[in-house]
């Protein structure tokens, strides 16, 4: 059996007390082997986005436990879950959330300067293909463009594990397949966990594994025999 | 550089307008401190080196009469290194520029040699020549007024004769940096010269060959000041000593050190407000940016950024501020301390200036101005901690503006969708608009209290030379001299009214502490000069009783009811208990009063007076004068109008004048706090105003929102800030006051309605600011990025 990348029980997360309350996590229990990439699939306000959160040490569970190899996430002091994400995680975020200070050269240098065995930030950007924009603030990008950045900003620091809440939302077929083989090559370069969210069912293809979340729980796991390239992919 | 460091840069230009407010506040502050504390030791070293330059006496000791084998017993005395024996009298010079004769004091010179103590600084011309018995010295600023240069001549009277002189040189000493006529407490440069000539001249004018009426002594080092008076005062007894003193009760060096403390008093108690209010103001600010940048910093802690590294980039940028005000203030003091002090040099007389800038001076203002921004960045960054990535990761949840009060719902009928936006934002974010309401609040105290200050100037000097003192003119005689020159006066043909008055110097004695000071003898009937209460109603003199100045009770611990002990320094030099009946409200000088007839009384010596009170037909002034010269008893003859005006000059020009720096500072800082709410309200708010116009609004409409806002802010403030600007006046007002003078708290509707204009002129002129950047903003780029 393969070395476990993420290993949960009984993962919970409660939004809120009482009336109120929302059960965005109901108990999850999952294992994602190491070096696989691995799909998320489920409805709006399924609990996709508060699971990475919560697996990539941005957020603490109400209950249960969520294993990093064969470290407890949830028993980490502040300080420890620090060093996790600055040393392991690469994550690209639903909603961009650039510096919008920052040039698209800047955002990336935000991650590559703390990180421990960075890439150069111009080659992470070309990766995008974003070389002719590495100077634009994010308020002079389009919205694909700046989640490029933000994709080029993830991978810039050669993380272990890489964290995607829906990268390609607002990307075209082109644009799209490219950010995809972005996110292939680093998988199999540097044999790197890549967790991506999605709405489109059919990027599920290129996955080795895909988890389909409804309500809080998984409702089903399917290991991808046949891999597709993001070239295969239908968009 | 780190990308970080760009953002801070960027952070810096975007929010420029609120970081220059926020640093000129801390410059102001600081340079305040600077400049202040530059001036005071500048004064101090400079006042230092010139008394000791110029040899200035420890101790004065005057006596009616002394042989000159005494000066030898003096200088025996345990702790006397130097003695100086001098002949001093009163005199009067005639000019040819003015009506009356002028007070002057003449001092005698060593005939041989330079004195052992008291020299003079010759500024002009040459020293005196002994064999010339007709030969002075005049005190320059005193020759300045008048015009007189060495050469010239002039007419004085010295103990009733009357003779030419010739000026053969000018003359500054430390001895005089102030010259106040006898009698009168505001010093003026016109109305009291010093003449200096030979001791052998001056012993044949006085009847003094072989005495001398005043000693000089300095002091060896560890000496006690005490044991030396005591000493003095036993030697001088029975030749009329009339009570040795040391140099801080000197009339001169008391008023320079008054005006100098003055300074130094405000020097500890304005620049703290100043970095106060900018470290408040920090806190609005890196408060709202924290707020703000939720998301921003989210992400930082999600890429790994520890806590300490976020902290720090917000604190880099508090410290930006910081550290650039404070520079800036740096040179603001040095540069505006420079200026002053060179005004207070002319000021203060000093033939030289010792300029030194206090580089302590330097460390505390920029460590305070550091230490106060960091408690206010702080304050805020501590939230810092809290914020977990994942929920600073999405957008705040839109404000809740749901609970709708009772008024809201009476209001909404009358409102309009933009007004409710308007009142809804006050209702429900009561704690924002707290910081601002408060923070434009300090603006208005601040401004209510200078233009309250300034009133209390003005309140002064109308008190003073209208309610307190209704007379023309006042005489003083050589000597306390029968009330029958009363009668003489009354007679003078355009004299209306006359009061007599009796001056009687004296020490107060309280437990352990005492204080020179003469008692003004007045009639229980005087309606020109009366001891006024707080009210400004007579306070009658019962008999026997004893009315103190309340700055003089305050400084003798005295209440009406107690004892007081009064050692005479005068005649017999009795010591005696009277009774404090009560204490009077006194704006100028600190007065200590007593029924005339009561005061005779107690010393033994009915019906002397000393002076008279007049009141004149004006156009007969000038008959009068020469009628009053005419009398052998006048000493000297002062018109109320010149001493009013040497005041107005005294409260322009000294410690007093720095209140008009103090306006120009509090407007800025007034303009920097209503600017800064203004702009944070305009950021709050950006993307609101955007969806507004977005909408279909007008730029005007969206702008009503926001200045809506402001206006409802501005005049919360008002009232409030009246309220702070009362108790924070009576703080300034005693750090004006010093004994010489006591600025009042005038509570008056103008100086508010003033200040208030003051605060709605700012908040005019930051709304149209913020306004010119409502109606450039980008609507795309505005609605793309947050902020
Ligand atoms: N801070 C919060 N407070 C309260 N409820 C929250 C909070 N964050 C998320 N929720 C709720 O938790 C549930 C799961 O949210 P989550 O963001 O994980 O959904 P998602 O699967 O990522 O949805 P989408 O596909 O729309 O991004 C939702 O019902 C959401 O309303
Ligand atoms: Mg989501």
């Amino acid at each position: 059996m393969k070395t476990l990348a993420f290993s949960t029980k009984g993962l919970t997360k409660v939004y809120g007390e009482g009336r109120s309350a929302v059960h965005a996590l109901r108990g999850v229990e999952l294992d994602i082997p190491q070096g696989e990439i691995v799909v998320l699939l489920g409805p709006s306000g399924s609990g996709k986005s508060t699971l990475l959160n919560i697996i990539g040490g941005l957020d603490r569970a109400t209950a249960g436990d969520a294993f990093f190899q064969d470290q407890n996430l949830s028993e980490m002091t502040d300080k420890q879950l620090t060093l996790y994400r600055r040393n392991y995680v690469g994550f690209v975020f639903q909603f961009y959330n650039l510096m919008p200070s920052l040039t698209a050269r800047e955002n990336v240098e935000l991650v590559t300067e703390i990180a421990r065995d960075p890439m150069d930030p111009d080659e992470a950007l070309a990766m995008v293909g974003l070389s002719e924009r590495v100077d634009h603030f994010p308020a002079q990008l389009s919205g694909g463009e700046q989640q490029r950045v933000a994709i080029a900003r993830a991978v810039a620091k050669n993380p272990t594990v890489l964290f995607c809440d829906e990268p390609t939302g607002a990307l075209d077929s082109t644009t799209g397949r490219a950010v995809l083989n972005v996110l292939k090559d680093v998988n199999e370069k540097l044999g790197a966990t890549v967790l991506i969210v999605t709405h489109a069912a059919s990027q599920a293809a290129m996955a080795d594994r895909v988890i389909h979340f409804a309500d809080g729980a998984i409702r089903e796991v399917v290991v991808n025999e046949t891999k597709l390239t993001p070239e295969e992919i239908d968009w | 550089m780190s990308p970080l460091d760009h953002k801070l840069l960027r952070d810096l230009w975007r929010m420029k307008g609120q970081a220059f407010a926020i640093g000129m506040v801390i410059a102001v502050g600081v340079g305040m401190l600077v400049m202040m504390t530059g001036l005071v030791t500048s004064l101090k070293e400079t006042r230092a080196a010139y008394y000791e330059r110029y040899r200035l006496a420890d101790v004065f000791a005057p006596v009616t009469r002394a042989p000159d084998r005494m000066a030898g017993r003096l200088a025996a005395i345990e702790g006397v290194s130097a003695v100086e024996p001098r002949v001093v009298g009163a005199a009067l010079i005639d000019l040819i520029d003015t009506d009356l004769p002028v007070q002057a004091q003449a001092v005698s010179l060593p005939d041989f040699h330079s004195p052992r103590l008291n020299d003079v600084f010759l500024t002009d011309g040459r020293m005196i020549d002994s064999s010339h018995t007709d030969e002075i010295l005049l005190l320059q600023s005193f020759a300045n007024v008048h015009g007189l240069r060495p050469g010239d001549h002039i007419q004085a009277t010295m103990n009733g004769a009357r003779r030419s002189f010739r000026i053969v040189g000018l003359a500054q000493s430390p001895e005089f940096l102030y010259t106040t006529a006898p009698g009168e407490l505001i010093p003026d440069d016109a109305r009291f010269g010093v003449i200096w000539m030979s001791r052998s001249a001056l012993a044949a004018a006085y009847d003094m060959q072989g005495a001398f009426n005043e000693a000089l002594l300095s002091l060896s080092h560890g000496a006690s000041e005490a044991a030396v008076l005591d000493a003095v005062d036993r030697l001088l007894g029975s030749y009329g000593g009339t009570g040795a003193y040391p140099l801080k009760d000197q009339m001169s060096n008391l008023f320079v050190s008054q005006e100098i403390g003055e300074l130094e008093t405000s020097s500890k108690v304005v620049p703290p407000i100043f970095l106060a209010v900018a470290a408040f103001l920090l806190y609005i600010v890196i408060n709202r940016m924290v707020q703000s940048e939720r998301e921003e910093i989210g992400l930082m802690k999600a890429f790994g950024y520890t806590n300490i590294e976020v902290v720090a980039h917000y604190f880099k940028l508090v410290m930006a501020i910081a550290i650039g005000g404070a520079l800036a203030g740096c040179l603001m003091g040095i540069a505006s301390g420079r200026a002053l002090i060179q005004v207070y040099v002319a000021y203060f007389k000093f033939p030289f200036l010792v300029f030194d800038l206090d580089p302590a001076s330097f460390v505390i203002g920029v460590s305070v101005s550091i230490l106060s921004a960091s408690v206010g960045g702080l304050l805020v960054l501590r939230r810092v901690f809290g914020l977990t990535p994942a929920s600073a990761m999405r957008a705040p949840a839109p404000a809740d503006y749901s609970r709708t009060g009772t008024i809201g719902h009476a209001l909404n009928r009358f409102l309009d969708q933009t007004s409710r936006m308007v009142l809804r934002r006050i209702t429900r974010q009561p704690a924002r608009m707290a910081g601002a309401v408060i923070g434009i609040a300090c603006g208005m105290a601040l401004s209510v209290s200078i233009i309250t200050i300034y009133a209390g100037f003005d309140r002064i000097i109308d008190l003073t030379f209208n309610v307190m003192d209704r007379s023309d003119v006042t005489v003083s005689f050589t000597h306390a001299a029968s009330d029958t020159t009363i009668f003489e006066l009354r007679r003078m043909q355009g004299v209306t009214l006359v009061e007599p008055v009796r001056y009687v110097p004296v020490v107060l004695r309280h437990g352990l502490i005492s204080r020179r000071s003469v008692i003004t003898g007045l009639s229980p009937d005087a309606r020109l000069v009366r001891a006024l209460d707080a009210d400004l109603a007579k306070i009658p003199l019962q008999n026997g009783g004893i009315v103190l100045a309340s700055a003089l009770a305050d400084i003798l611990h005295i209440r009406p009811g107690d004892m007081m002990t009064v050692e005479v320094r005068e005649g017999r030099q009795p010591a005696l208990q009277i009774p404090v009946t009560a204490v009077a409200e006194s704006l100028l000088g600190s007065p200590a009063y007593m029924d005339l007839n009561a005061l005779n009384r107690v010393l033994r010596e009915p019906n002397r007076v000393s002076g008279a009170y007049l009141t004149i037909d004006k156009a007969r002034a000038s008959k009068i004068y020469t009628a009053l010269q005419d009398m052998p008893t006048v000493a000297g003859v002062s018109l109320k109008s010149d001493a009013e005006i040497a005041f107005k000059v005294l409260l322009d020009t000294g410690a007093g004048a720095i209140r008009y720096v103090m306006g120009a500072i509090a407007f800025i800082i007034t303009f920097g706090i209503v600017y800064n709410a203004a702009r944070i309200a305009y950021a709050e708010r950006s993307r609101d105003l955007a969806s507004l116009r977005v909408i279909g609004f007008t730029k005007g409409e969206a702008a009503f929102v926001l200045l809506g806002e402001l206006a409802i802010v501005t005049l919360i403030a008002l009232p409030l800030g009246a309220l702070m600007g009362y108790y924070l006046s009576f703080g300034i007002a005693a750090g004006f006051s010093s004994e010489i003078y006591q600025i009042p708290v005038v509570f008056d509707s103008a100086s508010y309605g003033f200040a208030a204009i003051v605060v709605i002129g700012a908040a005019v002129v930051s709304g149209w600011l913020v306004k010119r950047d409502i109606d450039r903003t980008e609507l795309v780029s505005a609605l793309k990025t947050r902020e």
